[in-house]
C-alpha cells in the first residue's frame, strides 16, 4: 500500500487512523492515499480523478443530477456546499431548485425526503450529523420503512437517499463521533451503507441512490479529507448487500466497515508480522440487509471471527453477526466470536485514544483467539 | 416590479458585485413599496412580512409584485454584501437580517388574540340558509345531491362498520360522525389528480372520489381483495388510482411528507396540488410544525386541512393548545390561513377551491382550519362518555350537523323531499349491507404476503424466514387458522 502525506509539514508517516488521531491531537494534516484502482468490479470505465471521500461524493451526487432530471438535494447547509463540502458547485450548476437548504429540523428533512419519494422524485437528504439523526427515527422506521409493506406495494419511497457524516473524527465526543447503524438494522424496509473509500463511496452511493428502496448512507467523516484515491468520473455503481474480500486468509477471520476496515489492513499486517497469523480481511460495505453467505463461507474456512466497529459493543451490528454467524458455523469455530467495539459509553472527548477499537485492542484480540 | 432570483456565485468577487446589483435593486424596491405606503423592508423579508399581515392585502386591494416570495435565503448567508450596501445610518432602521419591522421604544408584550380570535367562515346558517347570497357557489342541483349521497353514505356505512366491530367481524373500527362535511365539501374542491395526504378520519374524501364500498369493506377485513394486502389494521385505505396515500397510524408524520410531495408536483409543473389533512391534536405534534416551515419556506403548493373538531381522543382543545387553534399558528409561518365552519359544506367548498386556485397559481401553502365536531366516540376502543356529556354530543347531533344542513338547502329548493330520503336510506343502507356480506365471505390472502414488499425484492435471509414458517406450519397446522387464508 502506497502511503503518502501531502500537507504542510510533509512528514512520512504511515498512517491509520489511530496515527491520525495522534496527528491530529498535534494538529498535522496527512492524506492517505491508497492503490490506484483503475477498474471496480470490471464496471468502471474511462478517466480518474484523484478525488478525496467528500469529492467523490459530490461526483456521485453531480452524475445524478446530470442523469436524472427528478433529483433534488437538501438539507442544512447544502447550498453554500456543505459543512463537509459534499455539495460544492452543484447549486451554480443544477439550480437552486435542485440543491437548496431546509429549515433546521430533521424530522422536516427526512419527512419532506419521503414526500418527495412518494410523489415520484429522486430524495437525496442530508442529515448534517449522524449524531443528529434521531429526530427524524420516527420518520425512517415508522414511515419510509414501512411506506411499501403497509399499502400493499401501493406507495413507496424507494426513490429517497440519506446520507450523514459518521464515525469518530478524533475530537468530535458525544455528538459528532457516533455510528447508529445498529438503531436502523433493527428496522426491516431500510438499506444502511458504509464505505471505506471514495471509490467505494461513490459507487455504494450511486446504488444507494438507483436502488428501489429507502437507504442510509452514512459517510466516515473521519476519511472525508483524509482518503484520497483515483476515482472514475462517470457513473458506476457497486452492489449493494455484498461484502468485500480484501485480503484472503486462513487463520482468522477480521470483520468491519467504514473506517475501522482499515485498522483490520494494519491489524492483518501486524498478524502476520509479529505472529505469522493469516488473516482473511472482510469489508461488511452493506450493514442491512447484510451478506451473510460470504461471511459465513470464510467463517467456515478460518474457524474463527473478529467483529470490530466503534459504536458501543452492546447491542451493537457486531452482536447480530455473532449470533447468526454461531448459529450458522457453530461446528467450524475455533473459538468464541469476538468482539472489539466501543464501551458502553457516550462517545467521550478526551479520552477517545482509551475508547475506540484501536489496531493494539484488535491485536490483542487476534493474539487471543489464535490461543484459544 | 418583477422577482429576482439570487443565484448563489461561489467567488466572493462575483458575489460582491452581484449583490451591489441587487443591492440597488433592493433599494429600488423599498423606494417604491415605499412610495405606497408599505414599511421601508428590506427584500429578504419585506413579502413575508407582508404576506403574514393579512390586513394589509385587504387594505390595499392588489398585490403590488406579482410574485411577493422572499430571497432564497442564501442571500443572507452573504454577509460582507449586505454590509456594502448604502444605508442611512441616521434613520435607524433595524438592520437585522431575521427581522426588519419599524423600531418601537415602550415595552409591550403582543397579547395573543383568543377571546375574538380568527373568525369563522360560513355560508349557510345552522338551518342550511344561505346568509349571503355573493357567497353560495350555486352549484348544480346533481352536484349538491352527490354531496348528500356521499355524506349520507358514509354515515351509512361507518353505522354498519361500528356494529360489526361490536360483533367481533372486524377487529376495530373509526367512525366520520359529524365531519362529513368536512370530507365532502374539501374534496369535491379538488381535482381527481391532486395528492391527498391523510390522518384517518377522511374516509368521506375517499368516498367522494369513489372508492367502492367493497374496497372499504375489503380492508377493514383484511380479506383477499384488499389493495393493502391486509397488513394494516382497519380505516387504513389507500389508493393508488384514486391518488389517496395510504393511511399510516402515527400522527402528523403525513404533514412534512406532503410538503415534499408538492415540491415533486411544483417541479413537475402539472398543475396538481396536495392536500394534507390532520386534526387539531396531530397539529401539536414536531411534525406539523416541520411541514408548515418547510412547505412555507420552500413554496409548495400545498393545502393544509385541519379537522379541528374538538377532542382528541378524550383531550379537549384547551388542553391541547393555549393560543387562537391551528388557523392563528399560519401567519407564523407566513402562510395564508382561514378558518371555516367545516359543518357547512358550501363554505368548506369555497376555501378549499380557492386555496387550491392560488396554492397552484402562487406556488404557497394554504391552512384552512375546519371548525367542527367529533360526534362518534374515538374509535371503537373508546367511550366517550367518560370525558363528555351525552347533552354536548346531542347538541352537535341534532343542532349543527352537516347533513342535516345540506339537507335544509337542498329542500328549500325542491330538490330533496321525504320520499326521496326513505328512498335513499333504504338504497344505500342495502349497497352497505350487500357489500358486507360479500366481504364477510373472503378469505384472508396468502401467508406469504406476510413476507413481501419490505424490499422491493425478497432478501435472501428472509426468504429462508418464510421457508421456516411454511416448514413450521407443515408440522403444527392445526394450531394456525391456514383455512380461512388463501392456499
Amino acid at each position: 500500500m502506497n502511503v503518502q502525506t501531502l500537507g504542510p509539514n510533509a512528514a512520512a508517516v504511515t498512517t491509520t487512523p489511530q496515527n491520525l488521531y495522534i496527528v491530529r491531537l498535534s494538529l498535522l494534516e496527512i492524506r492517505v492515499v491508497l492503490l490506484l484502482h483503475s477498474f471496480v468490479f470490471g464496471l468502471c470505465p474511462g478517466p480518474t480523478q484523484k478525488m478525496n471521500l467528500f469529492q467523490s461524493v459530490t461526483s456521485a451526487l453531480d452524475n445524478t443530477l446530470a442523469s436524472d432530471p427528478t433529483a433534488v438535494i437538501f438539507g442544512e447547509d447544502v447550498a453554500f456546499g456543505g459543512v463537509f463540502r459534499c455539495t460544492v458547485g452543484l447549486r451554480d450548476k443544477y439550480g437552486k431548485d435542485r440543491v437548496f437548504n431546509t429549515p433546521l429540523c430533521e424530522q422536516g428533512i427526512v419527512g419532506f425526503g419521503i414526500g418527495l419519494a412518494v410523489a415520484g422524485a429522486t430524495a437525496i437528504a442530508e442529515i448534517q450529523f449522524a449524531d443528529y439523526i434521531f429526530p427524524a427515527f420516527d420518520q425512517i422506521v415508522n414511515e419510509a420503512a414501512k411506506y411499501r409493506y403497509r399499502s400493499g406495494n401501493l406507495f413507496d419511497c424507494g426513490n429517497l437517499t440519506i446520507r450523514a457524516p459518521w464515525g469518530c473524527v478524533g475530537h468530535g465526543a458525544l455528538y459528532h463521533s457516533q455510528s447508529p447503524e445498529a438503531f436502523f438494522a433493527h428496522c426491516p424496509g431500510i438499506k444502511i451503507v458504509i464505505p471505506r473509500s471514495p471509490v467505494q463511496a461513490k459507487g455504494l452511493l450511486l446504488s444507494c441512490i438507483i436502488d428501489k428502496n429507502p437507504c442510509i448512507f452514512f459517510e466516515p467523516k473521519i476519511l472525508y479529507r483524509a482518503a484520497v484515491e483515483q476515482v472514475p468520473m462517470e457513473s458506476y455503481q457497486i452492489p449493494l448487500s455484498q461484502a468485500e474480500v480484501l485480503q484472503e486468509g486462513s487463520d482468522i477471520t477480521l470483520l468491519a466497515w467504514g473506517t475501522q476496515v482499515h485498522v483490520m489492513r494494519e491489524v492483518a499486517a501486524m498478524a502476520q508480522e509479529k505472529l505469522g497469523v493469516s488473516c482473511e480481511v472482510i469489508d461488511l460495505r452493506t450493514i442491512q440487509p447484510w451478506d451473510i453467505e460470504t461471511v459465513c463461507k470464510s467463517v467456515v474456512k478460518t474457524g474463527r471471527l473478529l467483529v470490530s466497529h466503534e459504536a458501543p459493543v452492546t447491542g451493537g451490528f457486531a452482536a447480530e453477526i455473532s449470533s447468526t454467524v454461531q448459529e450458522e458455523c457453530f461446528l467450524n469455530l475455533e473459538a468464541p466470536i469476538t468482539r472489539v467495539c466501543g464501551y458502553d459509553t457516550p462517545f467521550p472527548h478526551i479520552f477517545e485514544p482509551f475508547y475506540i477499537p484501536d489496531k493494539w485492542k484488535c491485536f490483542d484480540a487476534v493474539k487471543r483467539m489464535i490461543n484459544y | 416590479m418583477s422577482s429576482f432570483t439570487w443565484d448563489y456565485c461561489a467567488k466572493s468577487a462575483c458575489a460582491r458585485s452581484k449583490c451591489v446589483f441587487i443591492g440597488v435593486k433592493c433599494i429600488l424596491r423599498t423606494i417604491v413599496t415605499g412610495l405606497y405606503g408599505f414599511h421601508v423592508k428590506f427584500c429578504t423579508i419585506h413579502s413575508w412580512a407582508a404576506r403574514s399581515s393579512l390586513a394589509d392585502w385587504s387594505l390595499l386591494g392588489v398585490r403590488l409584485l406579482r410574485r411577493p416570495r422572499p430571497l432564497p435565503p442564501c442571500a443572507r448567508a452573504l454577509s460582507p454584501p449586505l454590509q456594502q450596501q448604502p444605508f442611512d445610518s441616521l434613520a435607524e432602521k433595524p438592520q437585522f437580517p431575521g427581522a426588519s419591522a419599524e423600531f418601537v421604544d415602550h415595552l409591550e408584550f403582543i397579547q395573543p388574540n383568543v377571546i375574538s380570535g380568527i373568525p369563522v367562515y360560513r355560508v349557510m346558517d345552522r338551518q342550511g340558509q344561505i346568509i349571503n347570497p355573493s357567497e353560495d357557489p350555486q352549484l348544480p342541483k346533481e352536484m349538491v345531491l352527490n354531496f348528500y349521497q356521499k355524506m349520507t353514505l358514509l354515515n351509512t356505512m361507518d353505522r354498519i362498520l361500528y356494529e360489526s366491530q361490536r360483533q367481533g367481524r372486524i377487529s376495530f373500527y373509526m367512525t366520520n360522525y359529524g365531519e362529513e362535511g368536512t370530507h365532502v365539501g374539501s374534496a369535491a374542491a379538488l381535482d381527481p389528480e391532486d395528492l391527498v395526504f391523510g390522518q384517518y378520519r377522511e374516509a368521506g374524501v375517499l368516498m367522494f372520489r369513489g372508492f367502492p364500498l367493497d374496497l372499504f369493506m375489503a380492508q377493514c377485513y383484511a380479506n383477499v381483495d384488499d389493495l393493502g394486502k391486509g397488513r394494516q389494521m382497519p380505516v387504513h385505505y389507500g389508493s393508488k388510482d384514486l391518488n389517496f396515500v395510504t393511511i399510516s397510524s402515527p400522527l402528523a408524520t403525513q404533514i412534512p411528507q406532503a410538503a415534499g410531495a408538492a415540491y415533486a408536483i411544483k417541479r413537475e409543473n402539472t398543475n396538481r396540488v396536495v392536500i394534507c389533512y390532520f386534526g387539531e391534536g396531530a397539529a401539536s405534534e414536531g411534525d406539523a410544525h416541520a411541514g408548515f416551515n418547510f412547505a412555507a419556506t420552500l413554496e409548495c403548493p400545498l393545502i393544509f386541512f385541519c379537522r379541528n373538531n374538538g377532542y382528541a381522543i378524550s383531550t379537549p382543545t384547551d388542553e391541547q393548545y393555549r393560543g387562537d387553534g391551528i388557523a392563528a399558528r399560519g401567519p407564523g409561518y407566513g402562510m395564508l390561513s382561514i378558518r371555516v365552519d367545516g359543518n357547512d359544506v358550501f363554505a368548506v367548498y369555497n376555501a378549499t377551491k380557492e386555496a387550491r386556485r392560488r396554492a397552484i397559481a402562487e406556488n404557497q401553502p394554504f391552512l384552512i382550519e375546519a371548525m367542527t365536531y367529533r360526534i362518534g366516540h374515538h374509535s371503537t376502543s373508546d367511550d366517550s362518555s367518560a370525558y363528555r356529556s351525552v347533552d354536548e354530543v346531542n347538541y352537535w347531533d341534532k343542532q349543527d350537523h352537516p347533513i342535516s344542513r345540506l339537507r335544509h338547502y337542498m329542500t328549500a329548493r325542491g330538490w330533496w323531499g321525504e320520499e326521496e330520503e326513505r328512498a335513499w336510506r333504504k338504497q344505500s343502507r342495502k349497497l352497505v349491507m350487500e357489500a358486507f356480506e360479500r366481504a364477510e365471505k373472503r378469505q384472508k390472502p396468502h401467508p406469504d404476503l406476510l413476507f413481501s414488499d419490505v424490499y422491493l425484492e425478497m432478501p435472501p435471509s428472509l426468504e429462508k424466514q418464510k421457508e421456516s414458517m411454511w416448514r413450521h406450519l407443515q408440522q403444527y397446522r392445526e394450531h394456525y387458522p391456514l383455512d380461512h387464508y388463501e392456499k
